[in-house]
């Protein structure tokens, strides 16, 4: 409006350690406020008697304690934390990981060969829909009750988004990087390592992602399989119990679980693609 | 006429199939570059120009005609005709030192040789300070010489450039003209320029081809016999300007349907 606001001087002040302090907690505590909020609510919930089937935070974390170092209770369940989520991690990170060596190098022959698209895009296109559910009572049939068959449907569960996004990342290399190899001295199937694997490894890099948070996801439908050990197969049992705080606590640690290993690829991912800006989680 | 020409372009014609439509993009074009000339480019979008110099690097095979290098056909990109563009091109996962080593490199250079080379045009391009940086941390003008160092660095006899300055503020723009004119001389390259600003043209070259469009062809060509270093307000460069502006807009004027 006036000159005067233009070009009155901005007061700077430095910022203090109290300052700095609130800045970076800021975030967090913002992050916080639902939660917390939710959890007084089931608290409150509780307490007034709306429900009769779901156990009080308190119970919750009561159990929680026990299940994970025992001492409490001492039933089936105590202390067995660690064994139930280690089963589970080995059959995410092992169907995961078969996902990925899988998917990864199938996505570039397809985004790369015309030929193998044909030959495989439309049958892949047609398998996509069928839901990991879907495919429970055949992979029942096929690999039998137990971590096999769990260790398929994690597999399945983290195989398309990977491919989807390793073939959109093949076919989307800026066109000018192939001409500018070419001009350079590095022409045909050279320019697969030089130019379009680094190209496409954003794109691999959003696939593997989102397959490890599916993998994290079907893990309880691939241990209703009838596998002895696995936070699924808690859960299962939970519910035929009728044991609510061990459902929940089943439930609690799959979060905390899916959202640490999350975290570990985006860490990866930022040292990897330091030099792509819009690349970071 | 016995000493060969570094480039030799003879009746070259392009023709595009978009779907039923025949786009004729080039006709009939002819044009000699001499080794260590500086060949500018010029006409209106459609004339052809950028067509001519993507022919000349082989990206575009011609539908009639010849073009040649030292009397041989060009048959596809390679190292010895270096392409600088526009949008610059440079490969955004690797910082400006492995950059320009990319095409000693992918020829398969020693390991020592590519260190020297890559160290002197940074240095050359005076960008020591960002050696390790990533392309998205630089300024336009910044990746413009990284991307002319790359094909320097890669032993190109003749540098194609397409618009490589038209991105670039105005500031940017003169002082790498400055500085590439500086290059030229120093090296003996020989550089074909696509621009679209007669000033720049004028500036830059020994010789300012005229495009015209519809379809795309050669209409002439004028040396330009200023003495170096050009003053762009002298009365001399004034009159050049006024004459080509002219002829530019002449062709422009006449353009046929």
């Amino acid at each position: 409006m006036s000159d005067a606001t233009l070009s009155a001087p901005v007061a700077v002040t430095p910022a203090t350690g109290a300052v700095r302090f609130m800045r970076r907690a800021k975030p967090v505590l913002l992050s916080l406020i639902v939660p917390l909020a939710l959890l007084l609510f089931w608290h409150l919930a509780v307490k007034a008697g709306m429900t009769r089937l779901i156990p009080s935070p308190a119970a919750v974390a009561e159990y929680m304690v026990d299940f994970a170092i025992g001492g409490i209770w001492d039933d089936a369940f105590s202390a067995t934390l660690h064994l139930h989520l280690l089963a589970s991690a080995s059959r995410v990170y092992g169907g995961f990981l078969l996902a990925a060596l899988v998917a990864v190098p199938l996505g570039l022959l397809i985004g790369r060969v015309e030929l193998v698209r044909q030959l495989l895009d439309p049958f892949l296109q047609l398998m996509r829909p069928i839901p990991v559910t879907a495919w429970l009572p055949l992979s029942m049939i096929l690999f039998g009750l137990g971590s096999t068959s769990a260790f398929f449907l994690v597999f399945l569960g983290a195989f398309y988004p990977i491919l989807l996004n390793t073939i959109f990342g093949v076919k989307n290399v800026e066109p000018r990087l192939f001409e500018a190899a070419s001009m350079l001295g590095c022409r045909g199937n050279a320019q697969f390592f030089k130019v379009v694997l680094p190209a496409a490894l954003p794109s691999i890099f959003t696939g593997l992602r989102l397959g490890l948070g599916l993998a994290w996801f079907v893990i309880v439908v691939g241990e209703m399989t009838g596998v002895p050990q696995g936070l699924g197969a808690v859960i299962m049992d939970g519910r035929t119990l009728s044991r609510t705080e061990l459902v929940i606590c089943g439930m609690i640690v799959i979060g905390i679980a899916g959202f640490v290993s999350d975290r570990v690829v985006v860490m990866l991912m930022n040292r990897l693609l330091r030099w792509s800006p819009s690349h970071r989680g | 006429m016995a000493e060969i020409p570094i480039l030799d372009i003879q009746g070259v014609g392009k023709t595009y199939t978009l779907g039923d439509a025949r786009i004729e993009a080039l006709r009939d074009a002819n044009l000699t570059v001499k080794k260590g000339e500086f060949v500018c480019l010029i006409g209106a979008s459609g004339c052809g120009k950028s067509t001519l110099l993507r022919i000349v690097a082989g990206f575009e095979q011609p539908s009639a005609g010849k073009a040649l290098m030292w009397g041989k056909p060009i048959e596809g990109p390679a190292p010895d005709r270096g392409m600088v563009f526009q949008d610059y091109g440079l490969f955004p996962w690797l910082t400006v030192r492995e950059n320009i080593a990319f095409g000693p490199a992918s020829r398969g250079r020693p390991k020592a040789e590519v260190r020297d080379t890559v160290e002197r045009f940074i240095a050359l391009i005076g960008l020591s300070r960002f050696a390790d940086a990533h392309p998205h941390q630089l300024s336009g003008g910044m990746k413009q010489r990284v991307a002319i160092a790359r094909v320097l660095a890669n032993d190109a006899e003749v540098v194609l450039m397409d618009e490589p300055f038209g991105a670039l503020d105005a500031m940017t723009r003169e002082r790498l003209q400055d500085e590439l004119l500086d290059l030229w001389q120093r090296t003996g390259l020989t550089v074909l320029f696509v621009t679209h600003s007669i000033e720049e043209a004028i500036f830059l070259s020994d010789r300012v081809v005229v495009m015209e469009p519809g379809p795309g062809r050669i209409a002439s060509a004028e040396r330009i016999t200023l003495a170096r270093p050009r003053d762009v307000a002298s009365p001399e460069f004034n009159e050049v300007r006024r004459e080509l502006g002219t002829r530019l807009h002449s062709h422009h004027g006449k353009k046929a349907a």
